[in-house]
């Protein structure tokens, strides 16, 4: 069969599956609308959440900018799974026994105060609806690369099938929904690392292949790596940076809070049955996030073997990596690059003229890897690839099958959808619970407020599909903006609510808006304010990662200690919270009496 | 009731701080700081601190939920606080 027509069939039956399942899965109260009737058991939440925390970024980007960075690259693969160890022991248990529908609404509860409920919901709004761009931007790539429509259809087909289940089935009819992405995208993410695995290693387990030798020698799979990236003047694999030791640090440490503070990965925690499951939950769901981040790193190590193995023969053959021979002529490069140089993902240029492509690093600072391509008469790096590819175009790196290609489509749709539909629910339920009910009309009734958490719904979902069709200028430093706020603004606010009896409405405001300004600061210096061009004040701070050599993206954290600090500090001053608020507070702390989630007050 | 209500809460905390003390050590210590000693060591074809930081970590992170999870419901069984 056609590639084409295989990829519109695997596509078109996981749609149908959503569809269905949006039929099967309506809400009919606001119970079922804002956590599915608290009635989710822990593995198939945990598979849930796992769809939800997955994102185009998780699916399509990161294996490649591991590929990239080397060791690095670690800070993504730590970062974004040890921060539900603290949601695990931290929030989600607690959060769970509060038994709410809504992050602000705890904190408005806790901290005696609207104010303090409003500060979280524009936290929670600017986190979630920069996430979401994102999203909608992933799921307009995925559509175009691989059903040859344009990026603009695939965003209006990707906002109608949301449409249908996040608008009539709430958390309900997403949560049974992203079990059935998680499916999808995880056969879509393995198979083809098991096929690549097996080809190089002989090990079908990619985590295991990843530490194997390679097939028929006794060099190891990252030796052989490491020798061939150093030798093209790129830095060694194994042990390269993300900047300092600190950065590196850092950086980690602000993707975990980061990633136990966003709304949209909370708001799971909700929908268990009780205390116990809300635990046990974290842990499925990083079972299940597992199997994909530790299948990363191999596909990351490999993909990248195969690239420098196809366009220099010496890489697989042995030999010398500059002989002449070596680089592979320009028309004998295989189909799938030629494909792939369609959209402008891959590039060549024929910089000495000799037809042939030489890829390697001309700004290397490696002596011998210079004087070397210098005297092979290589004249600048001919080769530019984008790192979106080492997923996209991997099955045909390793020349596997139509279906498994088709599969990596549907895989990518299904993880861009069910992140989006997360997000678009945290958005919805803050706007229709925290702002319609809690602020503007109190006395609404259930059905009203049902038809009203609809409507944002759908709101929402046009306001992300406009934002997609039309991304800001900023939306690359988004999602560093989105973990910056989680970090600094609501991880602390919650914790201290949780783990601090005295901690005082006036402390956690100061300190929620104290660690959000310096995030904001930090970030806004570097990439312009609200990211426009030309408004960036680095002069100001003293030039580029002028605090310790910190990037932005890296700097929630620092973030979220200023929070710290500035509540710690303003609450010395005033005065202790009232008696009823410290009663609450002890009984959050234990499970007995846990009740099904409702919303009211 | 005061009392074992403060006493539940330490047991609490302290398993916290354990759990906490393993995540830091193998995140921090043994994933970015250390990195450069454990990398001596071998696993197969993974130098040791290359694998903590691409692999060994979220492993850990796993076990780490789920004995928390266990002792958790241990602890809630052992002060008379849990559900049901």
């Amino acid at each position: 069969m056609e590639l084409q027509t295989t990829i519109y069939l695997v596509v078109g039956a996981t749609f149908a599956l959503y569809i269905a399942i949006a039929i099967w899965a309506r809400a009919g109260s606001t119970s079922e609308f804002y956590v599915a009737g608290g009635g989710v058991p822990p593995v198939m939440n945990g598979m849930a959440t796992a769809a939800d925390w997955m994102s185009a970024a998780s699916f399509i980007s990161m294996a490649g900018l591991i590929a990239n960075m080397g060791y690095g690259g670690g800070l993504f693969l730590m970062g974004w799974t040890g921060g539900y160890v603290l949601l695990a022991m931290l929030l989600a248990p607690y959060l769970r026994k509060f038994g709410k529908f809504t992050v602000p609404q705890f904190i408005g509860d806790r901290y005696y105060s609207k104010t303090a409920s409003m500060v979280a919901v524009f936290c929670l709004l600017t986190a979630s609806l920069t996430y979401i761009i994102g999203q909608m931007t992933g799921v307009g790539v995925a559509f175009s690369r691989f059903l040859g429509v344009s990026s603009d259809t695939g965003i209006y087909v990707g906002m109608a099938i949301v449409f249908m289940y996040a608008v009539f089935g709430g958390m309900k009819g997403i949560t049974y929904t992203q079990v059935a992405q998680y499916i999808v995208l995880i056969f879509a993410y393995t198979v083809p690392a098991i096929f690549i695995s097996m080809h190089l290693t002989g090990n079908p387990i990619p985590q295991l292949g990843l530490g194997s030798d390679m097939v028929g020698s006794d060099v190891s799979l990252l030796a052989k790596l490491d020798q061939v990236v150093v030798d093209l003047g790129f830095g060694q694999y194994t042990t390269t940076t993300a900047g300092s030791t600190l950065n590196m640090f850092v950086y980690t440490l602000s993707l975990m809070i980061g990633t136990a503070g966003l709304p949209h990965v909370i708001m799971r925690f909700f929908t268990v049955p009780t205390v116990k499951d809300a635990r046990s939950s974290a842990g499925w769901a990083l079972i299940f996030i597992a199997i994909l981040y530790t299948t990363a790193p191999a596909v990351a190590a490999m993909a990248k073997l195969n690239l420098h193995g196809t366009v220099n023969t010496a890489v697989t053959k042995g030999g010398d990596l500059f002989a002449v021979e070596s680089s592979i002529k320009n028309e004998d490069r295989p189909d799938w690059m030629k494909r792939w140089e369609k959209t402008g993902l891959l590039k060549f240029t024929d910089k000495n003229g000799d037809g042939r492509i030489q890829y390697y690093n001309d700004a290397t600072k490696n002596t011998e890897a210079k004087a070397k391509s210098a005297a092979a008469g290589w004249k600048g790096n001919e080769l530019e690839v984008n790192a979106d590819i080492i997923v996209l175009a991997n099955p045909e790196i390793a020349l596997l099958p139509n279906w498994v290609i088709a599969l990596v489509a549907a895989g990518g749709l299904a993880a861009a959808l069910s992140t989006a539909a997360g997000l678009l629910m945290a958005i919805s339920s803050s706007v229709s619970h925290d702002l319609i009910k809690g602020i503007f009309v109190p006395d609404i009734s259930e059905k009203g407020e049902l038809l009203a958490g609809k409507i944002s719904m759908a709101v929402a979902i046009v306001v992300a599909g406009y934002l997609g069709l039309n991304p800001p200028g900023f939306a690359a430093g988004t999602v560093a903006l989105a973990f910056g706020i989680a970090a600094s603004s609501l991880f602390p606010a919650i914790m201290m609510g949780i783990f601090s009896k005295k901690m005082n409405k006036e402390g956690a405001i100061a300190g929620m808006l104290a660690g959000l300004f310096i995030t904001l600061f930090y970030v806004f210096a570097h990439k312009g304010i609200f990211f426009i061009k030309g408004t960036e004040f680095l002069p100001l701070i003293g030039g580029a990662n002028s605090f310790f050599g910190i990037t932005p993206e890296a700097f929630g954290a620092i973030g979220a200690i200023v929070n710290f600090v500035t509540a710690y500090l303003v609450d010395k001053v005033t005065a202790e919270p009232p008696e009823h608020i410290q009663h609450m507070v002890e009984a959050v702390r234990t499970p007995r009496g846990s009740k099904a989630v409702s919303g009211a007050h | 009731m005061e009392d074992s209500g403060k006493a539940y809460w330490s047991a609490t905390l302290r398993l916290l701080y354990g759990i906490m003390a393993v995540w830091t050590f193998v995140t921090f210590g043994a994933g970015i700081l250390f990195v450069d000693f454990f990398n001596k060591i071998h696993l197969g074809g993974y130098p040791l601190g290359f694998w903590f930081a691409h692999q060994g970590t979220i492993y850990i992170y796993i076990a780490l939920i789920f004995i928390y999870a266990k002792k958790m419901n241990e602890i809630d069984r052992r002060f008379d606080v849990h559900e049901d």
